[in-house]
């Protein structure tokens, strides 16, 4: 593994500038406007921008970006930040306990860029076709409260985005028109995104996928590259 | 009935409550019409209920979720390998340009780039999947019109392509053959040479599809100045794809922002727009974006560099710790992928931003005051595909 790829890549790295101006800028402009709201940040330069507000300049947030000229709404979802209490091959802690091996230490939960504190993360995504560049919206929900303004006002396609990621994940919005489910039936019950919900085809059958991940008999000596 | 404490039970009831009460202001006998889940002008299973007064629609509320598969769970507990051939039932009939930008999203986290006859090939297939998934829109458009020909010209000539995407992968709908790092395999022999004559083809195709359908007066009866999306709705509802550049938006991101990976710069093409933002201008802008296809096509397949397809990738793929969302130009818009990894063997997070779910959520908007017979016209010619909204 000393070398992961082609030639090509080193040149784009020097292309790729060291501190992305237009980047930085926008996120000033959005700082400015929200002031203490923009609580982290973080930027790939020459790729992505993320901007991490607080809950009270959610619907504020989206507000600036589309008076910014951001006016493209990519999407509304969620990430559920929980290590899968399940793991991997699906087995539950419990099943664990039952089949006598011990139980996995519950990994820490580690959120990504722009930080985060809080188990569930709102995520939107808007674009500015003049600019070429999208910002990347996270916000912190607390567990007891999940609750956050519309962005169906600001943004109209938020309205569908809101609905699935209310059924997927157990969210509210304030002020949404129509918060009703959009694909799951009306008498579902639980919240299929987050992480410990099982999915149940994985308990009834372990993972096949498991078979192909480990080495193959002899192959990964001649190659050399198995792990 | 032990459910009926749970709210979201009472909500349903509220609102079959009001369902029953509808146009008491309008003073008209009011009339809900049920079209679907399985309906031959909704294309898959869609359902709408529609609610009218007289012809015109008060009303249109699409429901979902008839073909949900829960592909954001499913991803969780799948190697990236393995998820590529479950996207590709995302958008069935330009499966291979689903794959693309989930390949290109681990790509790059694992900074790996494919070689320059990888991402020749890829290029030269995303566009053959446009052909083959906006031809047989051109057919079943006229057909939901009534011009039934129209079909029968398409599934003919969408033959070529799907027979070339055949013969250099294996699959006709489903390939399954981009890789993080490159393709499954080289190009077969004499591939080069068929794929002019199957762009031959389908560029006469167009022509001939022109004259048929888009020249056809009735066809313009039922298409011009209906269904009109103005630019700024479009974009705060995330219309993308033709059904924006229909509304005079000149944005397509093979041209503006194509991630690294694609080569769509090493042609010469043109991004059609139209100002109108009817259903004709949506016809009329595909249209011009599958003739544009076939010249990519062509052109990248005359210049196309020698080399491996491969580059060097550990065996088990590990994608390191991070996000990022890569998106691409997909025959029905822009199709992305939010990637959360955690250094594991299968992602963290998946959001599959599909292009339909979006431009299917403008239905209620432009639905209103519409008659019945121009709810087709305005569904067909938004183009979606079931799988692409459900995923």
């Amino acid at each position: 593994m000393s070398q992961l790829s082609s030639a090509d890549t080193e040149t784009l790295e020097e292309a790729a500038p060291a501190i992305d101006e237009a980047r930085e800028a926008v996120l000033a402009e959005i700082t400015a406007r929200l002031g203490e709201g923009v609580v982290g940040s973080h930027i790939r330069p020459g790729d992505d921008l993320w901007i991490r507000v607080d809950r009270a300049n959610w619907v504020a947030a989206a507000e600036a970006a589309k008076a910014m000229g951001y006016r493209f709404f990519d999407f509304l979802s969620a990430i559920d930040w929980l290590p899968s209490p399940f793991g991997r091959d699906m087995d539950s802690q419990e099943d664990r306990v039952v089949s006598g091996t011990p139980a996995k230490e519950p990994e820490a939960m580690v959120q990504g860029y722009a930080g985060g504190e809080t188990r569930f993360q709102l995520l939107a995504r808007v674009y500015s076709i003049s600019a070429g560049m999208g910002i990347t919206f996270k916000c912190d929900l607390p567990d007891d409260d999940l609750t956050a303004g519309t962005w169906s006002n600001v943004y109209a396609g938020a309205n569908w985005h809101e609905r699935e990621a209310r059924e997927m994940f157990g969210f509210s919005f304030d002020g949404h028109p129509n918060m009703i489910n959009l694909y799951l039936p009306a008498d579902f019950v639980g919240h299929p995104l987050r992480k410990d919900f099982p999915l149940l085809a994985r308990r009834v059958r372990p993972w096949p996928g498991i078979v192909d991940v480990e080495p193959m008999p002899g192959v990964a000596d001649e190659e050399g590259e198995g792990e | 009935m032990t459910a009926i404490s749970d709210p979201q039970s009472v909500a349903a009831l509220a609102a079959e409550a009001v369902d029953n009460r509808v146009n008491l202001d309008f003073e008209t006998e009011g009339m809900t019409l049920n079209m679907g889940p399985q309906h031959p002008a909704t294309h898959g299973t869609l359902r709408i209920i529609a609610r009218l007064d007289g012809e015109q629609v008060i009303s249109a509320e699409p429901m979902c979720g008839y073909m949900h598969r829960g592909y954001e769970k499913l991803t969780e507990v799948r190697t990236y390998p393995q998820i590529n051939a479950l996207i590709n039932r995302i958008d069935w009939l330009g499966s291979f340009a689903n794959e693309v930008p989930f390949i290109l999203a681990a790509e790059k986290l694992m900074g790996v780039e494919a070689p320059p006859r990888a991402q020749w090939i890829r290029t030269i297939l995303f566009e053959m999947s446009r052909i083959a998934n906006i031809s047989l829109f051109l057919g079943d458009f006229g057909l939901q019109l009534g011009g039934m020909t129209a079909g029968f010209y398409a599934f003919r000539d969408r033959e070529w392509v799907l027979n070339q995407i055949e013969s250099a992968t294996g699959g006709r709908f489903h390939p399954n053959f981009d890789r993080i790092g490159g393709l499954k395999d080289d190009l077969p022999k004499g591939w080069i040479e068929s794929s002019h004559t199957a762009m031959d083809k389908l560029l006469a195709f167009c022509d001939e599809l022109e004259d048929l359908l888009v020249g056809n007066e009735i066809f313009q009866a039922r298409t011009r100045g209906i269904g009109v999306i103005p630019a700024e709705i479009a974009l705060s509802y995330g219309l993308s794809g033709a059904n924006l550049r229909a509304s005079g938006v000149d944005w397509d991101l093979r041209r503006d922002n194509c991630p690294p990976g694609l080569v769509y710069d090493k042609a010469d093409w043109k991004v059609w727009t139209h100002p109108d933002g009817d259903c004709f201008a949506r016809t009329w802008v595909r249209l011009q974006e599958t003739r544009e296809a076939a010249k990519i096509v062509k052109q990248l397949l005359d210049t196309i560099p020698s080399g491996p397809v491969m580059a060097k990738v550990p065996r088990i793929i590990k994608v390191p710790e991070g996000e990022a969302y890569v998106a691409t130009e997909n025959p029905l818009g822009e199709m992305g992928y939010y990637v959360v990894s955690k250094g594991d063997l299968v992602p963290f997070r998946v959001k599959i931003r599909s292009a339909s779910f979006n431009n299917i959520s403008i239905v209620p908007w432009v639905a209103r005051g519409a008659y019945v017979p121009d709810l087709i016209s305005i569904l067909g010619s938004l183009y979606f595909i079931l799988g692409d909204i459900d995923r």
